[in-house]
């Protein structure tokens, strides 16, 4: 030991020793402990998470027909920051037999930020997409010598038949939307764009799968992270059976060739819809793929608007068919008996003159047999002045209301809410407010509202409203929500209407009549024993739309049909040949009628319908 | 006294600090075995990879150690001055000798070996320093007794700095300043250094005196701000002063107050208020230290002076003299630039690697972030990250802890020697691996600028292994002689 002056400065370099480490501590804390972002940053470093895509659900029709199945596509990703020096650009145009300028400009797309929001250099970008097998074949076998790029495997949808379309609807990317209110959705993923692919977009797309995978800093593959631990297999997705009758579809769609129009059957008991055709339509492996937006953009421009559902979405005035209703409504009202008669004057008739040539006076039955204008006008306004108009209107507009309220029931005038349809319009019962506004609350009578009594005027239906309708009156009083899931569960959405059952059977006598004496006899089939009403709707804008709602067989009814053709004139003419052959299909399997299948499926209305 | 046989040398070598170095160079190895292990690897001791030729490396410097603890302890005073010399010699012939490996000409090639002379230099100077330092007539008197032990340790680290382009290997020599500080030199060198590196920082950080109107950056207000206070500290302390102190002081702080409630209508540019401050004060200096014949405030406005001239030298020093990739560093650190794919890749993947290894670590050999590569040099320079992301907050604070224990007990040896030299030589040890330990780890956690020299025992490299176990085991030797030795 040394005893000099400066001996304390051992303490003083002590000190700055500890100083520094201790320092050099409270740094480590902070990195190890507090700050929280290293550990995400780490894991963005060296994992790479490799989605396993499941398969998406097959869709089958309700023999179990398969409607909508996968095929294998391919896609091309690139991770921008792992695409160091020495990357042969050339080679992998080569592979891919694109030019040098059609990369350069993709790679300048991906890397725009306002094309491409969710550009990283961190994360793979689709550098192309829906590839055949035959186009990466390959690339695949030099894919080790472009690092960064991966070859992702991913399926898009086919059909076996061309129909269905709007039904089935398609299979697109997501929207900024769907990322942003489900979290299960990565940029460039697909999902359910409309139809049941979207209703059911939870059940059919399944669950993706995830592979972790550790890589080293030029971007190579090192193996499994932690043995795997963390790696999730895909769930594929659930197939969809439907109430589809895909034969019954397929000739709905052959009958409303060259025709705008729609066609909608549902069996009655159940609800289930056995076809839902709108035309014009689409073959669905249109909107597949990388001609999707393509050709989406095309139907979009389409005049003649195919990507309207007009079995669901178009609505029109019920026409004749609504006497049917009218008649129940008048019945459970006590506006009318079956016995009650009313006289007509045929064309001569006032206020509303009748269409057809028949004895008078007639009864309900008759009535509804001829469709006669004058009988429906009488009782509907004996219905409405049942208890004289009242101060104020108010007794006539309180009768009014509950005509509308029973109207409702059927179905008429709001969507359904309790089924699977996705894309419906609501259709319109007029509302006393709506006339109130008009007229003013004492300003309309019974005879303002006049063509309401024949299904004319203000009040809009849909063609799946209509065969709903036909629906209740087949059951003899209730509904339930027609649906294209062929699940159990959906029976539980029935809708029990309050009329008494024997004014049904009234109505149906009455359709029975129309089959067999009156507007629809041309096109029965008398062994199958069906009921029905025609309708024609006058259209302010061209020829009237020829309506057809019907049944079949009347004691034990298995279909109902409600069929709509634009522009076509007579709703006889042209709807009811439509409904009758495909209750005959539905029915008996097969179309004896051939001849008359071949004329209305040939017989081109609309010179720009045309099929994509 | 004992006789100084080869038999009794076991019963006095310090076992403890041997016991230190063990723990750290075999820890280092399996971390060094941690760093570059890829996933297909096979054994530690596969001689293809680093961790199998870091063995050999080991197992050569515990041979080098043995030896070094069985020569005659005298031969290390004797050979200090000629060994000195011949290493001047060869650090002057290295760069002729050497090829360039990334821009720095430090290494010879021995066959399969590469060494740098450059890691056994420090050895030698403090050889030669405590040798110098240690005789019996020397004292720390006025500055002229530093001129010598400065030149001793500047003209190697010049050589290095310049001839070879290590400016890393270079700045260690600083350690000597603890060194000399501890044999007597004033403790205001220190500070100075200190406060050089703060302004140095404040004027690169926040700019240097604004020439053109502004409202004044806060760096070169600080500056003034504390030079004022300086000036002010001094002239209070003259005791007939006082009152003009107290004035001075207020009258500074007034205009100060002043010039801050204006600011809030008009903008001041307070650059200029706090250097028209600042040569108010200076001049008022002169003045009262030639009228009143204190001497002292002169010396005061001198280095008032000084410092302003300062901050602008060290800007020109930055902008000039610095390589550009040293400049970027130190933008980098201090948050001038943000470059996470260039300069500051290393640093941010450091953070990142030692960051993710939260309380306890990934475990050792499951770190992702030093497996698959991603911070460069993670075997040598940047071995402690791997320790970070394997062992967690607690292997790194234990391998901190270690270090300075190993460092204190170095101390603890130093102040028992009875001989000057080995004592002076036991401080130079401790100075050089406590700057290897600041330089290295402050570096990895971000906190000092990327400065390339290696953590002893841990990083990757036989020459410095052998550099230090060199170092070390002379002290050991010396150690092990201290009852031989007079005073």
């Amino acid at each position: 030991m040394i005893n000099d002056k400066y001996y304390n400065r051992r303490y003083v370099i002590s000190g700055i020793a500890v100083v520094i480490v201790l320092t050099y501590i409270i740094r480590l804390f902070y990195l190890q402990i507090i700050d929280q972002s290293t550990k995400d940053q780490a894991d963005n470093n060296a994992l790479v998470k490799q989605t396993i895509y499941p398969s998406r659900g097959l869709i089958y029709d309700r023999n179990g027909e398969l409607l909508v199945f996968n095929q294998p596509i391919y896609e091309i990703t690139m991770t921008m920051r792992d695409m160091g020096k020495g990357w042969d650009t050339l080679a992998f145009c080569q592979s891919l037999q694109i030019t040098r300028d059609e990369f350069d400009e993709r790679i300048a797309e991906i890397k725009d930020k306002r094309k491409n929001r969710g550009y990283s250099r961190w994360t793979p970008q689709v550098f192309m997409s829906q590839l055949k097998k035959e186009d990466i074949a390959t690339l695949q076998e030099e894919l080790f010598l472009f690092p960064g790029v991966q070859i992702q495997k991913r399926t898009l949808r086919d059909y076996t038949y061309n129909a269905a379309a709007h039904v089935l609807g398609s299979v697109g990317e997501v929207n900024q939307n769907d990322l942003d209110r489900d979290a299960y959705y990565a940029r460039g993923d697909y999902s359910g764009r409309d139809g049941l692919e979207r209703t059911y977009e939870k059940q059919l797309r399944g669950e993706k799968g995830v592979e972790v995978l550790m890589r080293d800093v030029r971007g190579r593959i090192q193996g499994s992270y932690q043995d795997g631990e963390l790696d999730r297999t895909a769930k594929a997705g659930t197939d969809l059976y439907t109430t589809l009758d895909i034969r019954l579809q397929l000739l709905a769609e052959e009958l409303l060739a060259g025709k705008i129009g729609s066609a909608v059957a549902i069996e009655p008991k159940t609800g289930e819809i056995l076809a839902l055709a709108s035309n014009p339509s689409w073959n669905p492996k249109v909107l597949v793929g990388k001609e999707r937006s393509k050709n989406y953009n095309l139907l979009l421009k389409d005049k003649t608007k195919p990507l309207m559902n007009r079995a669901t979405q178009a609505q029109y005035p019920p026409g004749s068919t609504f006497k049917t209703i009218q008649s129940l409504v008048c019945l459970e009202q006590g506006a009318i008996t079956p016995n009650t008669l009313y006289p007509c004057s045929g064309p001569g008739s006032t206020p509303i003159k009748c269409t057809h040539h028949h004895g008078s006076p007639v009864a309900l039955d008759r009535a509804i047999e001829q469709s006669c204008n004058p009988y429906f006008w009488c009782a509907f306004r004996d219905l409405l002045q049942m208890d004289g108009y009242g101060k104020d209107n108010e007794d006539f507009r309180h009768r009014y209301e509950l005509w509308r309220d029973a109207v409702m029931s059927f179905g008429l005038g709001q969507k359904f809410t309790d089924t699977d349809l996705n894309e419906q319009s609501s259709g319109s019962i007029p509302s006393t407010r709506l006339f109130d506004k008009f007229y003013g609350k004492t300003g309309w009578k019974a005879i303002t509202i006049r063509s309401l009594s024949i299904g004319q005027g203000e009040i809009l239906v849909t063609p799946l409203q209509l065969a709903n309708q036909a629906a209740v009156i087949a059951n003899e009083g209730y509904y339930i929500s027609p649906h294209l899931n062929k699940n159990d569960s959906m029976r539980i959405h029935r809708h029990n209407l309050d009329i008494k059952q024997q004014h049904f059977e009234v109505v149906k006598e009455g359709m029975n009549r129309v089959m067999i004496y009156g507007t629809g006899r041309h096109y029965a089939v008398d062994s199958l024993h069906m009921a029905g009403k025609t309708g024609t709707v006058q259209n302010p804008h061209g020829r009237d739309h020829a309506i057809f709602i019907g049944f079949a067989p009347v004691e034990d009814p298995q279909i109902a049909v409600a069929v709509v053709v634009e522009n076509a004139g007579f709703g006889a003419t042209w709807a009811c040949p439509i409904a009758t052959m495909m209750i005959e299909q539905y029915l008996t399997g097969e179309v004896k009628r051939k001849d008359l299948r071949n004329r209305i499926g040939s017989t081109v209305l609309n010179e720009s319908v045309k099929k994509w | 006294m004992r006789a100084s046989r080869n038999g009794n040398i076991w019963q006095h070598v310090d076992w403890i600090t041997i016991g230190m170095f063990l723990l750290l160079a075999l820890f280092g190895w399996l971390n060094i075995y941690g760093a570059s292990y890829t996933f297909d690897q096979t054994s530690i001791f596969d001689f293809s990879n680093r961790a199998g030729k870091q063995f050999v490396w080991l197992m050569g410097s515990l041979v080098m150690g043995l030896i070094l603890l069985l020569i005659d302890y005298k031969t290390y005073d004797v050979l200090a001055y000629i060994a000195y010399g011949a290493m001047l010699l060869l650090l002057l012939a290295t760069p002729f000798l050497a090829h360039d490996i990334k821009g720095s000409m430090s290494w010879i090639s021995l066959g399969p070996v590469s060494l740098q002379p450059a890691e056994f230099a420090k050895c030698v100077v403090a050889l030669a320093v405590a040798k110098y330092m240690g005789r019996y007539d020397y004292k720390i008197r006025t500055w002229r007794d530093l001129i010598v032990p400065f030149a001793l340790i500047g003209v190697p680290a010049l050589i290095i700095m310049v001839l070879q382009k290590e400016t890393g290997s270079a700045l260690v020599f600083a350690a000597f300043l603890l060194v000399f500080y501890r044999q007597g030199m004033s403790g205001y060198v220190l500070w100075m250094g200190v406060a050089a590196v703060a302004l140095f920082i404040i004027s690169i950080r926040f700019g240097t005196v604004a020439l053109p109107l502004g409202t004044g950056s806060v760096g070169i207000l600080t500056c003034m701000l504390l030079l004022a206070a300086v000036e002010i500290y001094f002239i209070c302390k003259e005791h007939p002063m006082r009152w003009q102190g107290l004035i001075l002081v207020g009258s500074v702080t007034l205009i100060y107050v002043i010039f801050l409630i204006i600011n809030i209508w008009i903008p001041m540019p307070f650059d200029w208020i706090s250097m028209g401050i600042v040569i108010a004060l200076v001049i008022y200096n002169i003045f009262v230290s030639l009228y009143w014949r204190k001497y002292m405030l002169l010396i005061v406005a001198v280095f008032t002076l000084f410092c302003i001239g300062y901050t602008h030298a060290c800007d020109f020093v930055f902008q000039k003299v610095l390589q550009p990739h040293q400049r970027i560093r130190i933008e980098v650190l201090l948050g001038m630039k943000e470059d996470p794919a260039g300069a500051g890749y290393n640093v941010n993947q450091a953070r990142i690697a030692i960051g993710s290894g939260r309380f306890f670590g990934k475990g050792y050999l499951n770190g992702t972030q030093t497996k698959l590569q991603f911070v460069p040099e993670q075997d040598t320079d940047f071995i402690f990250c791997t320790v970070g992301e394997e062992w967690g907050f607690v292997g790194s604070i234990g391998v901190l802890l270690m270090y300075l224990a190993f460092i204190l007990r170095l101390i603890f040896i130093a102040e028992r020697q009875r001989n000057v030299t080995t004592r002076i030589y036991a401080y130079a040890v401790a100075s050089i691996f406590l700057f290897h330990l600041t330089i290295n780890v402050g570096m990895v956690l971000g906190l000092l600028p990327v400065i390339g020299i290696p953590l002893p025992f841990f990083s990757y490299g036989g020459s410095s292994l052998w550099g230090f176990t060199l170092l070390l085991f002379i002290l050991l030797r010396l150690d092990a002689a201290r009852m031989e030795q007079l005073n």
